[in-house]
């Protein structure tokens, strides 16, 4: 202990601009290094080293810094304390607890409030799983933590440390600092494990291997499941210019996908979004374990009115506690909204470096940032040889609602759903304003065999016909624009009609509506083919000459359009009784045609 | 015993840069004395690199050269002196009072800049605001403590329109709870700043607000202090005083050109059209002091307002606010042609947090369905419309036919309303059963049949 302090040498503040500082005497420092800013302590990193010069990040306030004050080194990079607690808990964009702010300070958030983390006073109930002379490689389990009903903590050897166990605690409660193993290296070094360990956060922990994802998330939204799915593991975006519904289809997407684990970044976005998942989460039960979707979730905020250094931390932040958490072999997904922000952030810092800036004012690094970022996500044998995978949904936020700007461009290239959200949908209150047309899966063709296996053998051919169907009825549109809608033949109106069924019973899902806002997949299924089947009778009439105004009895359209609500999602012999309808409606239409 | 400096090297627009300095603080307020007349103008340091300081100044740097004025750090953040006696008091940009009255005297002082919320301490706001203005209660409804923009243009009615909110709405639940209001004027007309003076005076509240005025004429880099003055106010009434408030803010534009002219002059690097990267997080730390606190009373209700640069909503200044607040109410050019008063294009308007605050309990159970057949309808009207302009209203089908003349009375008696005319929400939604009657039933999707037998057809 006396030796490293000994060694510590602080540095001096000699520029302040913003949340960007410099400092003197630095040739101690190491790059990416955290450390104390100023008298008030401020949280920074070192971002730049040049002789004795170093640059910092400042993710706090930094009004009333003086040039003199002391730059204090910690010796470790900006780091998290991964360990159980986090999960039903918000914190800031390094690992803070909002709550835990809150009780130092009740309204605003104050600086120089220091590095606070997990509750390391909190005691866990611990069941070891290992024994004397057990060998545990780098990120092994040894033993679990129950961190909330739902999760149960599974204590990792951290990824850097391995051993023969010499020396094991009994079972019983202890705190995240307690020394629970202790194991002996190869080179006779000792090694405490404890319920947390400390990770570099712009480092990825690493896997024994990455996988092929070959399973969706499952989100209980109809054009995202069935049109648009996302791979466990996989990346998607969610672009769109603001009120087009970005944060309305990550919320839905965090309360109702079936990752074990939820890791949700309010990125420079309102504070109230995220107080209302505060309030909301804890009421909504996950339909799979019975108990509140908060017990699976943590929540990091760095909302639009907190320091910007701290939101460019915050997506590292989240990613780190992600693959914390796959690591245990979880399925987890995380929800970035925004990314655009966080390239923002990158924007606004480097500007105060006076670097070189690429595309409007963004550094020529941005593309690389996206890259990495995105590479985090995956699904992985971990090295303790469970099966683990981040999903990583990212929203982003176009400057003037225009996909052709740098971050939509970038993040475009490196994701494999593109969820591209529609202000002119949206202006008609069309929701979710998934634009059917734009968004895209990179994901079908390696889903199909699990949608076969699980869902229905045609599911997939489905989707891909109803597709066609839209695709048709936008180049008709265009026609219907010119000349009326009276003007067109037959069949093309009968497609116009049943896409505009398409788009209202069934791509129009109200979040709000407590069925509609989730849909189990069968329901999904069995809404579609009732379309379809309505489609192809309705094709068969057409052959007999019957026009496309007697095929579509009012009737049965409205039971269509309704049926999302009318039938519940956990009985569908509505749709089967619908079908019936259907052949009675046409069987006597066909006879007055066929004579 | 803080130095006084004597010498500027520099003055670049607002900015003027020192040298040979020490001991002085980021954010540190600056008095700047002129010689000869004792003036003093107020600056803030924004920038220190080892001894050069560079001061940005808020009010007019005119005249300002090496050798007349003293430069005085005071060893002060900005921080504005906060009581109940703010009301009914007229402050200029930097807080100092312009109407004469004796300067606020308290114990109390707020840094103008303030800090963020926490999330965990703020309640999600879900009481509903009658503003009688049928659009906005029925589709784009104003909840207590949401920030609530209007988007609108040059010329545009958008002073009346918050006039009459100001003179109609009702922000506490009963009359027991105290509001004040909240004014800034940034970068504004003396006739606008008049024109509210007296909407204040008819509606009777000019001893409950607060004004922070910053007229066209004067300094600009004023403007940057002008709305966090008076953010403050609200902030101080609201959180320690309990008191709901509703500030009012204009123009925001006005703001943002300032941010732009100062950015320039420090020679950063501009994002888009010229304003600077950091605009959206400038935005957000006004933007986000409205609000709610957790099991406390008080509330902040904003309402900027920012006029669009040639109407044109993807400009950075109504995207990045957009970006921000809580939804928007846009004012429409088109309609205001067809003297629709007030004209509100509903169709991009929103509010973000009408969700919770209306329906069973707050304002009716079909409120839900009817603003969202409404947008339905009147978004398929602007389809028929522009077929119209093709084809000739005479070629339409008869249910396009239907959706016209819905679409004109829509316009008529729905957005159309007077001045003076308040409505309650129950007189707007029936006002919308009754128009959406001119359509056929098989054309209304986003009704339930349990509304759609109370009200549809009926007489209300
Ligand atoms: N699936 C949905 N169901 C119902 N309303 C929605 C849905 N998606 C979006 N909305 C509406 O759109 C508004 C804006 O959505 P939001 O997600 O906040 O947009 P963004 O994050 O893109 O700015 C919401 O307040 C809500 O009224
Ligand atoms: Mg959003």
């Amino acid at each position: 202990m006396a030796l490293i302090e000994a060694k510590k040498i602080s540095g001096i503040i000699s520029a302040i601009n913003g949340p960007v500082i410099k400092g003197k005497n630095m040739t101690t420092f190491k790059m990416r290094e955290m450390v104390t800013v100023g008298d008030k302590q401020l949280i920074g990193e070192v971002i730049i080293l040049e002789g004795d010069i170093g640059t910092i990040q400042v993710y706090e306030e930094t009004e009333g810094l003086k040039i003199g004050e002391p730059i204090n080194p910690t010796g470790k990079p900006l780091s998290l304390n991964l360990g159980p607690g986090m999960l039903k808990n918000m914190f800031d964009g390094i690992q803070r607890p909002l709550e835990k702010i809150q009780q130092l300070s009740p309204i605003f958030i104050p600086e120089g409030i220091g590095l606070l983390s997990i509750d390391d006073q909190k005691l866990w109930p611990a069941v070891l799983s290992v024994k004397a002379g057990d060998i545990l490689l780098a990120g092994s389990i040894f033993g679990t933590v129950a961190e909330t009903e739902v999760i149960q903590n599974r204590l990792l050897v951290p990824p850097n440390v391995s051993g023969t166990v010499i020396e094991v605690v009994p079972d019983g409660s202890y705190t995240i600092d307690d020394v629970l193993v202790k194991i002996s290296d190869g080179k006779n070094q000792v090694h405490e494990l404890k319920m947390a360990h400390e990770w570099p956060v712009r480092t990825p922990r690493p896997n024994a291997y990455r996988k092929e994802t070959l399973v969706p998330l499952i989100t209980g939204q109809r054009v995202i499941d069935i049109f648009f799915p996302i791979a466990k593991g996989g990346t998607a975006a969610i672009p769109g210019g603001f009120g087009t519904g970005k944060t309305m289809t990550q919320h839905q997407l965090a309360k109702w996908s079936d990752a074990d684990i939820i890791v949700y970044i309010g990125c420079g976005e309102r504070g109230n979004e995220m107080t209302e998942v505060i309030e909301d989460f804890p009421k909504l039960i996950d339909p799979r374990s019975g108990k509140s979707i908060m017990e699976r979730t943590v929540l990091i905020a760095n909302t639009s009115n907190m320091p910007v250094a701290a939101r460019e931390a915050s997506i590292y932040t989240g990613i780190t506690i992600a693959e914390y958490y796959r690591d245990m072999g979880y399925a987890v997904a995380m929800m970035a909204d925004s990314t655009s922000r966080w390239a923002e952030a990158l924007r606004e810092i480097s500007g105060r470096l006076e670097e070189m800036s690429a595309e409007e004012g963004y550094p020529a690094y941005l593309p690389s940032r996206i890259a990495e970022f995105y590479e985090r996500a995956g699904s992985v044998e971990t090295l303790g040889g469970e099966e683990g995978s981040i999903t990583i949904i990212g929203a982003v936020s176009p400057a003037g609602g225009d996909f052709s700007e740098p971050v939509t461009e970038n993040t475009k290239r490196f994701v494999n759903v593109f969820l591209a959200l529609d202000k002119s949908l949206a202006y008609a209150r069309h929701y979710p304003a998934i634009n059917w047309l734009e968004s895209y899966s990179g994901y079908i063709k390696i889903l199909s065999d699990w949608y076969e296996d699980n869902v229905a053998a045609d599911c997939i051919p489905l989707r891909n016909k109803i597709l066609e169907l839209m695709y048709e009825e936008n180049k008709l549109q265009e026609m219907v624009m010119l000349v009326g809608e009276d003007v067109l033949p037959d069949d093309q109106r009968w497609v116009l009609e049943i896409a505009k069924l398409v788009k209202v019973g069934y791509l129009q899902q109200n979040a709000y509506n407590k069925d509609d806002t989730y849909v189990p997949l069968e329901k999904q299924y069995a809404m579609l083919k009732a379309i379809e089947y309505l489609y192809d009778r309705g094709r068969e009439g057409l052959k007999l000459g019957i026009p496309t105004s007697q095929l579509k009895d009012l009737d049965i359209f409205g039971q269509f359009i309704k049926m999302k609500y009318t039938i519940p999602n956990d009985d569908l012999s509505g749709i089967e009784r619908l079908k019936d309808e259907i052949d009675q409606y046409f069987e006597v239409l066909f006879k007055k045609y066929e004579n | 015993m803080k130095k006084e400096y004597l010498r500027i090297d520099k003055v670049v627009g607002p900015l003027i840069h020192i040298s040979d300095v020490d001991d002085v603080f980021y954010g540190e307020v600056v008095d700047i004395m002129e010689i000869g007349t004792g003036k003093i103008k107020k600056g803030k340091v924004i920038k220190i690199d080892e001894k050069n300081v560079i001061i940005q100044v808020f009010q007019n740097t005119a005249g300002l050269a090496a050798g007349n004025s003293i430069i005085k750090f005071t060893g002060e953040s900005f921080n504005l002196p906060m009581s109940l006696d703010l009301q009914g008091r007229i402050f200029n940009g930097v807080g100092e009072p312009i109407d004469n009255g004796s300067d606020i005297f308290s114990l109390v002082e707020a840094n103008i800049n303030g800090r963020p919320i926490n999330p965990m301490s703020r309640e999600y706001p879900r009481n509903f605001i009658q503003t009688g203005i049928s659009s906005i209660d029925t589709l784009a409804t104003l909840i207590r403590g949401q920030k609530l923009p209007i988007f609108s243009g040059n010329g545009l009615p958008h002073n009346e329109l918050a006039a009459q909110i100001v003179k109609q709405a009702r922000l506490g639940d009963n009359v027991h709870e105290d509001f004040a209001i909240v004014f800034a004027a940034i970068g504004v007309k003396h006739d606008d700043e008049k024109f509210f003076r007296k909407s204040f005076d008819d509606a009777n509240v000019m001893d409950r607000v607060v004004m922070f005025v910053n007229y066209a004429d004067d300094p600009i880099a004023e403007r940057i202090t002008t709305p966090r003055c008076a953010l403050t106010a609200a902030e101080y009434l609201a959180f320690e005083k309990h008191m709901h408030i509703l500030v009012v803010m204009t123009d925001i534009t006005s703001y943002c050109e300032a941010l732009r002219e100062i950015s320039s002059a420090r020679e950063e690097v501009p994002s888009r059209k010229g304003y600077p990267g950091y605009m959206y997080s400038d935005l957000a730390s006004l933007y986000e002091r409205a609000g709610m606190l957790r099991d406390q009373l008080g509330s902040i209700t904003f309402l900027p307002i920012l006029t669009m640069p040639n109407d044109d909503i993807t400009h950075p200044i109504p995207d990045l606010t957009g970006y921000i607040t809580e939804g928007q109410v846009v004012l429409g050019r088109d309609l205001f042609q067809r003297s629709i008063y007030p004209p509100v294009a509903i169709l991009p308007s929103l509010s973000r947090l009408m969700k919770d605050g209306i329906g069973e309990g707050f304002t009716r159970e079909d409120h839900a369905e009817v603003a969202n057949q409404l947008f339905a309808s009147y978004s398929k009207v602007q389809e028929v419309r522009d077929l119209s302009q093709i084809i000739g209203e005479e070629d339409l089908s008869p249910t396009d036919k239907k959706y016209m003349a819905f679409g004109r009375a829509f316009e008529a008696k729905f957005l159309n309303q007077g001045f003076d005319e308040s409505r309650n929400i129950i007189q707007s939604l029936n006002l919308g059963w009754k128009l959406l009657a001119l359509l056929p039933l098989t054309e209304l999707d986003r009704l339930s049949p349990e509304n759609i037998e109370k009200y549809f057809h009926k007489e209300l």
